[in-house]
């Protein structure tokens, strides 16, 4: 089952934080047109999560953002039984999923139970369009 | 002083140890902080006295009358508050018991501002929480 | 509190033995690297920050692995963890920051010789980076969204006044210095002239080909009286970066090293941020006087044996202040030295600010003053001084200051 939001609460919004260092702006505008979007390094290939300026292998200041496959594990997870912000009502579980790509993304699940959710669980992305102008990422179980 | 509305001029900040000194510009008084101990009178408040490191307080009175010390006029919009219409002046003044104070003027002209001129402290009510202490002339001489 | 400062009596028996003042002589900056300065960069700082510090390490003739320390400004948007994930430095053991603005500028270069002198790291980057210019601009007054001001108790006392950004600070003090000491404008213009014409032989500088006169200068707009236009500062986009590592190393290393001298912080009581205005005198900057005194105690240099200073010239009338604060002149006397030009200027008895400075190269908040005082100790200066031996930077002011001493 998918998280639960307070309507008339606001959820955390990631343009509160991405502006400053604007390496991050791609990825919210892929995920506006429901694509999850990763920056790889022009110079060596190498992606690069979080987003940066500059490619720690090689030191190239160019970079280009793919379209990632969407699909992964489930490295870790949490279940909050208490909500800890009131935009989300409790019980609700946070996902850290480790992509095919190799990067790994903080996301929730869209269809499964917190007490379902295992380590190595496979997964794949779908877009939650939750209202107040923010589609996220979130992931549901993969065939 | 000239005040444009959609920028609201910036509140001081109160806490424990300046409190008394805003509350007192609120009623139309201007006080100072004055150490119990050894009678140094501090401004701006501080919570210990830098001479005899006493931490006991009062706030006494001031006569409202000084000379003043330095002065500025600003001239260019964009450097200046944009809640206060250029030109603009801000004086420091040399109190009587020795302490300086930062203020605006009333009745006086950029021209007209002179290094040890005699001034006297008024009060301007701005805004229901936003009362500010500004200097007019003051005539040598009088009580 | 203030007795022995104004009295200009320094006490040099309370303060540590000279010999174990450690970094003299074992620590050297041995690369810079710099950023385009500009109006308007078209990236992050943090990006410009990388750029900077890779050219820096390139610079040096080191590879960015071999960078084990960092120190930022308290005051910069950027820091050391995200740098280092962009930069690929694995590793840091020393990291620190300076704080107050443009008065970390030397302070950071004197954090990172403490660092490799005690054996803490091997190689500390120092480093700016602002988007000045196209982002907050520090002429203008800071943003206005917060109605209330902040827990800085000082800016309550000055903030409702209109007395909000820094060009109207410091003109509060410099009314005060033209009153004291008789100063003219055309002497505080002189200042700006002079400077223009080192940024005019430097293609890098933001002012490079457009030389002012005195002339210019007096019709320049007023911006808060008694500053004009040319009075002030630039504001750019850009970062600089500096990497500091011991003597020893500095031997092998790509470029001729800039050997620390001296490096010194200094504060004193009664300040405040920019606002200082409760001292007996407010045409003095005693942080400024006892970060001075302090250099020239460890150092045991005098001032009339420094070849070339670059001096924090955020405001011209700042350079004559500073001129009797560091005791090249009397007190009163700063102004005189400036008028004409000629003891200032390349060519002349104390060259002054010789890539442009703030007024005319670039603002940032001081770094880009110290790359120019190591140009001129490697000899590679557009308006290089001929046999320089000894290089002195000073630090931001109003606030808790520093200043660095460079030897060939």
């Amino acid at each position: 089952m998918t998280i639960q939001y307070n309507p008339e609460k606001r959820i955390p919004h990631p343009a509160l934080w991405g502006v400053l260092y604007r390496s991050s702006t791609p990825f919210w505008e892929g995920a506006k047109q429901k694509e999850l979007r990763l920056q790889r390094c022009k110079g060596c290939g190498a992606f690069l999560h979080p987003p940066r300026p500059m490619c720690p292998h090689c030191l190239s200041a160019e970079s280009e953002w793919v379209r990632a496959k969407g699909k992964g594990k489930v490295y870790s997870w949490v279940t909050y039984h208490e909500s800890p912000n009131p935009a989300f009502k409790a019980p609700y579980a946070v996902v850290l999923v480790e992509l095919e790509e190799g990067p790994r993304i903080v996301s929730n699940m869209i269809d499964t139970k917190p007490e379902d959710i295992y380590i190595g669980m496979p997964v794949e992305v779908v877009f939650d369009d939750v209202g107040q102008d923010l589609i996220l990422p979130k992931f549901k179980k993969a065939g | 002083m000239e005040y444009n509305p959609a920028f609201p001029l910036l509140r001081p900040y109160t806490d424990f140890d300046n409190r008394g000194f805003w509350e007192g510009i609120k009623r139309h008084a201007l006080v100072f902080q004055r150490c119990k101990h050894c009678g140094l009178f501090v401004h701006r408040p501080r919570p210990m006295c830098p001479r005899c490191l006493s931490t006991e307080k009062e706030w006494v009175p001031s006569e409202g009358k000084g000379k003043i010390y330095s002065y500025v006029t600003v001239h260019y919009e964009k450097t200046g508050y944009p809640g206060i219409k250029v030109p603009y002046s801000v004086v420091v003044v040399e109190m009587l018991e020795g302490v300086r104070i930062i203020a605006n003027v009333e009745g006086i002209e950029p021209e007209e501002l002179r290094i040890g001129m005699p001034v006297e402290v008024t009060f301007e009510d701005i805004a229901e929480d936003l009362t500010l202490p500004r200097v007019k002339k003051r005539e040598v001489g009088s009580p | 509190m203030f007795d022995q400062y104004l009295a200009r009596r320094y006490r040099t028996t309370t303060r540590p033995r000279k010999e174990d003042y450690l970094v003299r002589d074992n620590a050297a900056i041995v690369g810079i690297g710099a950023t385009e300065f500009s109006r308007d960069s078209g990236r992050s700082e943090i990006q410009m920050a990388c750029e900077a510090i890779k050219a820096a390490v390139e610079d040096a003739g080191l590879r960015m692995e071999d960078i084990d320390g960092m120190v930022r400004f308290a005051m910069d948007f950027t820091d050391e963890m995200h740098l280092i994930s962009a930069l690929g430095i694995p590793e840091l053991s020393y990291f620190a920051e300076c704080g107050y603005g443009g008065g970390a500028s030397c302070a950071t270069v004197m954090h990172a010789a403490a660092a490799v002198v005690t054996g803490m790291a091997n190689y500390v980057v120092c480093y700016r980076t602002m988007n000045e210019r196209s982002g907050r601009r520090y002429g203008h007054t800071p943003g206005v969204g917060f109605v209330k001001t902040t827990p800085s108790d000082h800016f309550g006392y000055i903030m409702p006044f209109g007395l909000t950004s820094a060009p109207i600070w410091v003109a509060m003090f410099a009314t005060r210095y033209m009153y004291e000491y008789g100063v003219r404008p055309e002497q505080l213009g002189w200042v700006s002239v002079v400077f223009r014409e080192h940024a005019c032989r430097n293609p890098k500088a933001m002012f490079y080909g457009r030389p002012i006169t005195l002339q210019d200068y007096l019709n320049s707009r007023m911006i808060v009286e008694p500053l004009r236009l040319y009075d002030c500062c630039v504001d750019t986009d850009g970062a600089v970066a500096l990497i500091v590592t011991t003597a020893e190393r500095a031997k092998d290393l790509k470029q001729r090293p800039a050997y620390i001298l001296g490096a010194t912080q200094g504060t004193a009581t009664e300040g405040e941020t920019m606002t200082s205005y409760y001292r007996p005198r407010i045409t003095i900057i005693p942080e400024s006087w006892y970060t001075a005194q302090e250099l020239w105690r460890v150092t045991g240099v005098r001032p009339e044996d420094v070849d070339v200073v670059q001096f924090y010239d955020a405001f011209t009338c700042l350079v004559p202040m500073q001129l009797e604060e560091y005791g090249f002149c009397e007190p009163g006397e700063g102004s005189a030295f400036c008028e004409g030009g000629d003891r200032i200027r390349i060519g002349g008895e104390l060259p002054c600010n010789t890539s442009g400075g703030h007024l005319s190269e670039a603002y940032i908040h001081g770094m880009n003053l110290i790359a120019e005082a190591v140009r001129q100790i490697r000899g590679t200066s557009t308006a290089q001084v001929p046999d320089v031996e000894l290089s002195l930077v000073t630090g931001g002011l109003g606030v808790p200051t520093s200043a660095i001493l460079l030897r060939k």
